[in-house]
């Protein structure tokens, strides 16, 4: 009996029949539901025979559109998991009063607000704005693909094996019930002694990997592969804040591998860095979290005011205010965000002196922050404003964003900060931000670069359905927040006791409908503007009389992007290019260089999954043979010395002349 | 300007009409990955700052250090760098086989490097003296354990990039690649300079 149980153990780890929450109905419910949906999609792909055109021209791509499409892809799946996680906290708090418990017991609770912090920041805003960015960026300098290609497969994997691990949380074990950042001594090995944490820190881990690769990648890309003449100050301005943004990535999420890794070693080993006894400082894991943390609302920030500058100009028909303003104004941000990290903890103690400096920085950065606004509405003084979904999200970033930029600077003031740390005022006042400039900025860009992307525009109808029921949804769900944060109301509570203040959550869950409205929508606008898509094609490549680069080449691009190298000479290269009566070449063409796809990525990336739960789990056997598995695979990799071709000259013909054809047709 | 001025200009080529080469970007590229695994012992070296001194009563660096044991590791790291130095000489005059053996003898002695680093952990840890033991010896071990991870790594590149070598010769690709691990070597070499100063002499001083 002893042999077995402890055959069992080394077999299973501390992995139990116990884990699998059977005894809960929400999640067997959801678990039918995922269920029951993979081995649909799992039929559908059989059916069609689809699973060599996924694996060859998708899962295995080095193509940079592709790898931001399915980047975008992975962030609307994980973007339904955290609303779903959202409704159920807003259901919950509307109904947990005058002794009725409501229906999320705390564990549960509390796991489903960490799940909720955690999946929308790292696995739906995060893959989003590195998918935009990598679709979008070496369109728009003019290339024909990143720096690293396989790089970049590998890392939008890793990114996918994080996002999976966490899922897995779902129906094995349980998640952590720490809040989104894990402050220790509550995620040491005392007090979060379950899987939960274990969870937390590998999913960010095998993440964190992805991002910082994914980050250097398109630096490199940024700085070495740009089209001549394309100077930096000649860049389009979402290229300027793409570029800050993996700057900040390249220089932040080392510091949050490096303070995960201490945490793990606190739990796994028993180190005593951020314990109560023998030495340990849990206030030295809040700083450091932190410095990542600071510059990543900016990571999140930066590539939607991008996205805003292409919109504005765009959709206004004007070369954008201030363009060099705009630059200068990011780069600003981009080094303030490294000195304000303080600002989340002004409680901690650190004294007058320390706590006004970093009260008095971050003040400071909304001032870069109001000159983009400014720029933003000289760009539309006296522009000829076309009123299309992206511009709507636009204008709906400017009223809101404007408004979570001033409750900001009021929880800069350090007194004001003890009275609102931690309530719900600092809950709606991040909410407005994030929502109100960083999802209104991705919606924007996903309907600008829609078109690109796949050839086709969204329907207009059901995107001003979706803009109408986020932009109304989002203030009735988190006005009512501030209220309550004046009121006194901490974050993170699951049940009250004054029946005064459940009116107030009553008209936040009401709210939560209508970005479920506004979600929902969004999906219709997929699947109508699919249907409709014959009538909604983009023959031209420049469905909005674009003004960058990447409205030069067809939508969607081919494989090489660009036939020919462009040249530039302005910003706003292909407005110039179009008024200088630019002529597509229709001759002359020459093979092109590409990269090679590989199955590399995935595999490591699934590789990743299984070594991330053995170590949860504490299967030590599965990890050892995992990580050797990882490590064989790598190294066999770089065994590979044939990772390119060259596209020959008739298939770079026969495109061409299809969409010179297409063109004509136009006419 | 405004559009009509830009208008009156005349036609510049928009377009290349022959092969583009972009730059090179791997050199940069590795320099960022090189930059971001410098914050993670940055934040190593912050935490041994912040928690260096906590002994929890336990032992502090002046009873558990060995200096002549860790000025023999350093010369062993710092021996292997120039080594590893000749071997890019060499490398540069096209020569693969003293290359070669100049890679070998910087694999041994990052080894001897390596060997050194975990008998002195094991004896630690025999003190009494191991990791969970006080917030001085978690970040003590923590940091100079991760850059002995590091050098572990960079030895099975160095034998990856040898048996590389040893196949297709000295071909870009592989000067490339030899040229990313002299980067990563040099680069742990720094770092131990800053382990040995802050760690080790300032711990013993402290």
């Amino acid at each position: 009996m002893s042999f077995d149980s402890d055959l069992l153990r080394f077999v299973f780890g501390r992995l139990t029949l116990e884990a699998i929450p059977y005894h809960e109905p929400i999640l067997v419910a959801t678990f039918i539901a995922v269920a029951l949906g993979g081995a649909a999609l799992f039929a559908l792909i059989t059916y069609y025979k689809k699973w060599g055109y996924l694996w060859h021209e998708w899962l295995t791509s080095v193509d940079h559109k592709k790898i931001g499409i399915m980047y975008i892809i992975l962030a609307l799946i994980m973007l339904l998991r955290g609303f779903s996680d959202a409704v159920m906290m807003r259901i919950q708090q509307a109904i947990a009063f005058n002794g009725a418990e409501g229906y999320l017991p705390p564990h549960h609770y509390d796991q489903v607000f960490t799940a909720h912090g955690v999946i929308m920041i790292f696995f739906m805003a995060m893959p989003f704005v590195t998918g935009l960015m990598n679709l979008v960026v070496p369109l728009q300098i003019g290339a024909r693909d990143v720096s690293f290609p396989f790089l970049n497969n590998f890392s939008f994997w890793m990114t996918a094996a994080g996002a999976v691990i966490i899922m897995i949380s779902l129906f094995v074990g349980e998640f952590a019930r720490t809040g989104w950042l894990a402050y220790p001594p509550l995620s040491g090995a005392d007090y979060s002694a379950g899987v939960g944490v274990d969870y937390y820190i590998w999913g960010l881990q095998v993440a964190g990997v992805g991002t910082t690769l994914s980050g250097i990648n398109l630096i490199a890309t940024i700085l070495k592969m740009r089209a001549p003449g394309m100077t930096m100050m000649k860049m389009p301005v979402f290229t300027w804040t793409s570029l800050c943004t993996n700057v900040l990535i390249v220089a932040s999420f080392p510091v949050l591998t490096a303070t995960l890794a201490l945490l793990s070693l606190d739990r796994y080993v028993g180190t005593n860095f951020f314990t109560n006894d023998l030495g340990g400082n849990p206030m030295m894991y809040v700083n450091l979290i932190w410095i990542w943390g600071h510059p990543e609302v900016y990571i999140l920030i930066l590539p939607a005011f991008g996205i805003f500058s292409e919109v504005v100009a765009t959709f206004c028909g004007k070369r954008l205010f201030g363009y060099a303003s705009m630059v200068y104004a990011t780069v600003v941000i981009t080094i303030l965000s490294y000195i304000v990290w303080l600002h989340h903890f002004f409680t901690m103690g650190s004294g007058a002196s320390v706590n006004s400096f970093f009260g008095i920085t971050t003040m400071i950065i909304s001032i870069p922050t109001g000159a983009k606004m400014f720029n933003w509405l000289f760009t539309m003084y006296r522009g000829r404003i076309r009123f299309e979904v992206p511009m709507l999200w636009t204008i709906g970033f400017m009223v809101t964003f404007v408004i979570g930029g001033m409750t900001g600077v009021l929880l800069a003031v350090p007194p004001a900060d003890f009275v609102l740390h931690n309530s719900l005022f600092l809950i709606a006042h991040f909410h407005n931000v994030i929502i109100g400039g960083v999802v209104f900025g991705l919606m924007a860009g996903v309907v600008y670069w829609f078109p690109k992307a796949f050839g086709f525009k969204l329907d207009p109808f059901w995107g001003k359905m979706s803009f109408w029921f986020w932009l109304t949804g989002f203030y009735f769900a988190f006005m009512p927040l501030y209220v309550l944060g004046l009121m006194g109301v901490t974050r993170r509570v699951s049940q009250f006791e004054d029946p005064s203040l459940q009116i107030w959550f009553v008209i936040a869950a009401f709210g939560a409908l209508l970005i479920g409205i506004g979600i929902l929508s969004f999906l219709i606008q997929l699947f109508v503007s699919f249907r409709r898509r014959n009538e909604l094609l983009d023959l031209t490549g420049d469905p909005w009389d674009g003004r960058t680069l990447e409205w030069a080449t067809s939508s969607p691009p081919p494989d090489y992007n660009f036939a020919f190298t462009p040249v530039v000479h302005d910003h706003d290269s292909w407005w110039d290019m179009k008024k200088r009566g630019y002529e597509r070449p229709t001759e002359g063409f020459l093979p092109i260089h590409m990269p090679k796809n590989t199955g590399a990525g995935i595999i490591l990336g699934g590789i990743s999954v299984v070594l991330a739960f053995a170590i949860i789990w504490y299967i030590w056997w599965l990890a050892a043979v995992s990580f050797i598995a990882m490590l064989a695979v790598a190294i066999g990799h770089t065994f590979n010395y044939k990772r390119d071709f060259y596209i020959p000259v008739e298939e770079v013909i026969e495109t061409e002349n299809k969409r010179t054809t297409l063109l004509a047709g136009q006419v | 300007m405004s559009d009509t001025n830009v208008q009156e200009m005349e036609k510049p080529e928009f377009y290349l009409r022959e092969e583009h080469h972009p730059e090179e970007s791997t050199m940069i590229g590795f320099w960022l990955y090189l930059m971001s695994d410098c914050l993670i012992f940055a934040v190593l070296f912050a935490t041994h700052a912040v928690l260096g001194r906590n002994y929890a009563a336990g032992p502090s660096p002046a009873d558990l250090f060995d200096l002549q044991l860790v000025a023999i590791n350093t010369a062993m790291l710092l021996f292997s760098s120039i080594t590893y130095g000749f071997a890019m000489l060499e490398m540069e005059r096209g020569r693969q086989k003293s290359t070669l053996v100049w890679l070998a003898i910087t694999g041994v002695f990052g080894a001897i490097f390596i060997g050194l680093e975990l008998y002195e952990f094991i004896h630690l840890i025999h003190e009494g003296a191991g990791p969970s033991r006080s917030a001085f010896l978690s970040s003590f071990f923590t940091l100079v354990g991760t850059h002995g991870l590091h050098v572990t790594f960079g030895l099975v590149w160095l034998v990856t990039l040898m048996v590389q070598v040893s196949i297709h010769g000295l071909i870009p690709a592989n000067r490339r690649r030899l040229m990313c691990l002299s980067m990563f070597w040099h680069f742990l070499d720094v770092v131990w300079i800053g382990v040995f100063s802050f760690v080790y002499l300032m711990g013993v001083l402290g």
